[in-house]
C-alpha cells in the first residue's frame, strides 16, 4: 500500500526523467561540432565513401527524423549502434556494466563497514585518540583526489612492493569466465576455478579501496556529526537514566536515529560511484563503463554516449527509489503515515 | 516520617556545593545543599530556572556529563549508597530499578524510532529476569494504570502517533514499571497543557501513594508542587533558602524569596490586582554577590546580609536562612 504509493511515481517519473535525457543528449551531440562520419571513414576518405558512410548512419536525415527513430528504438532497447565497435550499444553496456557494478557495489559495502563504525566510535571517544585518527583518515578521504591516490597506490603496492596487480580484472593467463552475472568473483566460483576466484578478488583490492576511500570520508563524518547530535538528544537521556546498558543505548537507541540523516548521503555516495568509476577505471584499466564512455568521448562515439547517459539516468532514478525505500524501512513516521 | 526512622533516606543530599568548571571560570552550581527524601514522602524542589533544582538530583543519578562538573564538598546518599563511587554497572543497576527519572520533554523524551512497547519491555527486561511475554504484561498493566485507553494498541504505537499527554503517561509508566523506591519528577507537566496537568499530578501521586513509592517533584511553579507534596524545598542560586512542611511553606513562608515567589501566583492574587514579578535578575554563578545571595533583589535587606546566612530551624519543622527572620522568630536550633 504505502509501498506501492513511493513506488509507482518513481516508474512515472522515469519515463520522463529517460525522456529528457533523450532529448538533452540528442540536441547536444547535434550540436557539438565534429562528424561522426569524418571519424569513421578517415581523414583521407573521399567525398563519396563519407556520403555511403553518413547514409548508412542515417546522418542524412532530418533531424527530426533521427531523432524519432532513436526514441522508438529507445523503447525497445535499442540504443543504437556503436560507432567505434560496430556492436549494438546494449550489448557493449551489457558487457562493460557488471564490471563496474561489481567495483562500485564493493567499494560501497567496504566504505559502509567500515565508515559507520568508524564514525560511531569517533563519536564516542570525541577529541580521544580514535576519534583524532578518523578524522584524520576521513579528511584524507574527502580531500584527495581519486586520480591522485590511484597513482599513488599502484606506485606502492604495483610497481615498488610488487605485493598487487595494478590493472585488469584478471591475471593473463586466466580466461574471462562465462558470463552469467558479469560478477567476475561469482561467475569464477560458478565455474569452480578457485584460482581465477582468487586472482579476481587480488585485482579487484586497489581499485574498490580507492573508490572507496572518498566514500569512506564522507560516511565517517557524517555518522560522527549525526551520532553527536543524536547523543545529546533527550531520549538518550531516557535511555541513560532507565539503566539501559551503554552498548544498548549507543546501537539500538542512538545509531538507529543517527543511520536516517545519512541515508541521503549513501544515495549521493551511490551516485558518485558512477563519476568516480570514470577516473578509477581508467587509472586501473578497468574494462567498465567508465573506460568505456571515455573512450566513446574520445572517438565521438555518439550513439555510445547517449546509450551510457540514458542508462546512467535510470541508475540515478532507481538509486532514488533505493534510498526513499531505506528511510521506508528507517524512519517510522515515514513508513506509517506515507 | 516515623515509622522510617531505622531505614536510610530514600535520598540524602548534605551539604553538597558542586562546580562547572568553565574557560570563564567555576560555575558555582550547588552551594551547601541539603536535601533529605523520606521513604514514602512526596517533596517539592521549587526554584526559577538554573538555581540547582536539577542538578541536584542528577548528582545524585549521575545522569550529569561526567568529568564536566567537581564536587567540592558534601555527601549524596541513595538508599544509604553512595552513588559518587558507584562502577558503571552499578549505577546501570541502580537507575531504573531503585531510582527513575522523568523528564521535563515529553516530545523528545522517547526515542521517535522505536515502539513504545518496545521501549517498555526493553526497560523492564533490563531490571526483571522475565520473558519477553510477562514483561509485555506488566507493561500493559502500568500502562492502564496510567489511564492510558487501550494499552495494547499503544504498545504498537510510536510515539510521534501519541499526544504530548500520552506521551508523558507513557514516560510515567516507564518509571514506574520496575518499582522503583524512588522517582525524580523532574518539571513533568511544564510542557503540557493545564488541562492535562492535574491529571499527570494524581497519577503520580497516585501510584507513588499506592506503591510506598518516593517522589521528588522538581518544579518552578510552587502552585504546581503544593497540590501533591508532603514537604517543599525553595532553591535560590544554588542554595537551599527555605524549607518545611508544604501547609507551614505557604501559609507562614519565612524567607522574602518565598513570599516573593507567592506572590507572583495569578492564583493568589486578587481579580484585576497588578500581578507582581521579582525586580531584579538571578545572580551569576561564577561571581556571586556576597553574603546571602538573593540580597541584590531583596527588598528587606540590610547589612547583616553581607554575610552569608545559616539555616535556622523553626517550630514546625520549618527551616530558613534569612537574617530578617533571626530577630521575629525563636530558632530551635542553628545549623552550622
Amino acid at each position: 500500500m504505502t509501498i506501492a504509493r513511493i513506488i509507482v511515481p518513481r516508474f512515472i517519473l522515469l519515463f520522463f526523467v529517460v525522456f529528457g535525457v533523450a532529448i538533452i543528449t540528442f540536441t547536444i551531440s547535434h550540436l557539438i561540432p565534429g562528424d561522426p562520419a569524418r571519424m569513421i571513414a578517415g581523414d583521407r576518405a573521399s567525398a563519396e565513401t563519407l556520403e555511403n558512410v553518413r547514409r548508412d548512419l542515417g546522418l542524412d536525415r532530418p533531424v527530426t527524423d533521427q531523432f524519432v527513430i532513436y526514441v522508438r528504438n529507445l523503447v525497445h532497447g535499442d540504443l543504437g549502434t556503436s560507432l567505434r565497435t560496430r556492436r549494438p550499444v546494449a550489448s557493449d553496456i551489457a558487457t562493460f556494466l557488471p564490471a563496474t557494478l561489481e567495483l562500485g557495489c564493493i567499494s560501497l559495502v567496504l566504505a559502509v563497514l567500515i565508515g559507520i563504525p568508524l564514525g560511531v566510535f569517533s563519536a564516542i571517544y570525541k577529541d580521544g585518540p580514535i576519534d583524532q585518527i578518523a578524522r584524520t583518515i576521513s579528511v584524507c578521504g574527502i580531500s584527495m583526489p581519486v586520480f591522485w591516490f590511484g597513482m599513488v597506490v599502484i606506485l606502492l603496492f604495483y610497481a615498488k612492493l610488487q605485493i598487487l596487480p595494478g590493472s585488469g580484472r584478471l591475471a593473463m593467463q586466466f580466461a574471462s569466465p562465462q558470463r552469467v552475472t558479469g560478477f567476475f568473483l561469482i561467475d569464477t566460483l560458478l565455474e569452480g576455478r578457485f584460482d581465477a576466484f582468487l586472482s579476481a578478488v587480488r585485482h579487484l583490492i586497489l581499485p574498490t579501496f580507492v573508490l572507496a576511500f572518498a566514500n569512506l570520508g564522507v560516511i565517517t563524518r557524517q555518522i560522527r556529526a549525526s551520532m553527536l547530535d543524536v547523543l545529546q538528544e533527550d531520549y538518550i537521556r531516557t535511555a541513560r537514566a532507565s539503566g539501559l546498558r551503554r552498548r544498548a543505548i549507543i546501537f539500538n537507541h542512538a545509531l538507529r536515529n543517527a543511520l536516517i540523516p545519512s541515508i541521503t548521503l549513501l544515495g549521493l555516495a551511490m551516485g558518485d560511484l558512477l563519476y568516480g568509476a570514470v577516473l578509477t577505471e581508467t587509472i586501473f584499466a578497468w574494462p567498465g563503463m567508465g573506460t568505456y564512455v571515455v573512450t566513446s568521448i574520445q572517438t565521438l562515439d555518439f550513439p555510445a554516449i547517449m546509450g551510457f547517459t540514458v542508462v546512467a539516468s535510470i541508475g540515478y532514478v532507481l538509486i532514488n527509489l533505493l534510498i526513499d525505500l531505506a528511510y521506508m524501512l528507517a524512519d517510522p513516521q515515514i513508513r506509517e503515515v506515507g | 516520617m516515623t515509622d522510617t526512622a531505622m531505614k536510610p533516606h530514600a535520598l540524602s543530599i548534605e551539604n553538597l556545593s558542586l562546580e562547572f568548571p568553565t574557560y570563564g571560570g567555576a560555575v558555582k552550581a550547588l552551594d551547601g545543599v541539603t536535601i533529605q527524601v523520606g521513604n514514602a514522602e512526596i517533596v517539592g524542589l521549587v526554584g526559577e530556572s538554573g538555581c540547582g533544582k536539577s542538578v541536584s538530583t542528577m548528582a545524585a543519578t549521575r545522569l550529569l556529563p561526567e568529568g564536566r562538573y567537581r564536587i567540592t564538598q558534601g555527601s549524596i546518599r541513595l538508599f544509604g549508597r553512595d552513588p559518587t563511587v558507584m562502577s558503571d554497572e552499578e549505577l546501570q543497576q541502580v537507575r531504573g530499578k531503585l531510582v527513575s527519572t522523568i523528564f521535563q520533554e515529553p516530545m523528545n523524551a522517547l526515542n521517535p524510532t522505536i515502539r513504545i512497547g518496545k521501549q517498555l519491555v526493553g526497560v523492564i527486561r533490563r531490571h526483571e529476569a522475565i520473558s519477553r511475554r510477562a514483561a509485555e504484561t506488566v507493561a500493559s498493566n502500568i500502562l492502564s494504570d496510567m489511564l492510558i485507553p487501550q494499552p495494547s494498541r499503544i504498545m504498537q504505537a510510536y510515539p510521534f502517533e501519541l499526544s504530548g499527554g500520552m506521551r508523558q503517561r507513557v514516560l510515567i509508566a516507564m518509571a514506574f514499571s520496575c518499582n522503583p523506591g524512588l522517582i525524580i519528577a523532574d518539571e513533568p507537566t511544564t510542557a503540557l497543557d493545564v488541562t492535562v496537568q492535574a491529571a499527570i499530578l494524581r497519577l503520580i501521586q497516585g501510584r507513588a501513594r499506592r506503591t510506598g513509592t518516593s517522589v521528588v517533584f522538581i518544579s518552578h511553579n510552587i502552585a504546581v508542587v503544593s497540590q501533591i507534596c508532603d514537604r517543599l524545598y525553595i532553591m535560590y542560586a544554588g542554595r537551599i533558602v527555605e524549607s518545611g512542611p508544604t501547609r507551614a511553606v505557604l501559609d507562614t513562608p519565612q524567607h522574602p524569596y518565598t513570599r516573593a515567589l507567592l506572590r507572583c501566583l495569578p492564583e493568589r492574587v486578587q481579580p484585576k490586582a497588578q500581578l507582581e514579578s521579582i525586580p531584579g535578575t538571578v545572580p551569576n554563578l561564577i561571581d556571586p554577590p556576597a553574603g546571602c545571595f538573593y540580597r541584590p533583589r531583596c527588598q528587606e535587606a540590610d547589612e547583616r546580609c553581607y554575610a552569608k546566612p545559616q539555616s535556622t530551624t523553626l517550630a514546625g519543622g520549618q527551616a530558613v536562612a534569612c537574617w530578617q527572620r533571626l530577630k521575629s522568630q525563636t530558632p530551635v536550633s542553628s545549623e552550622a
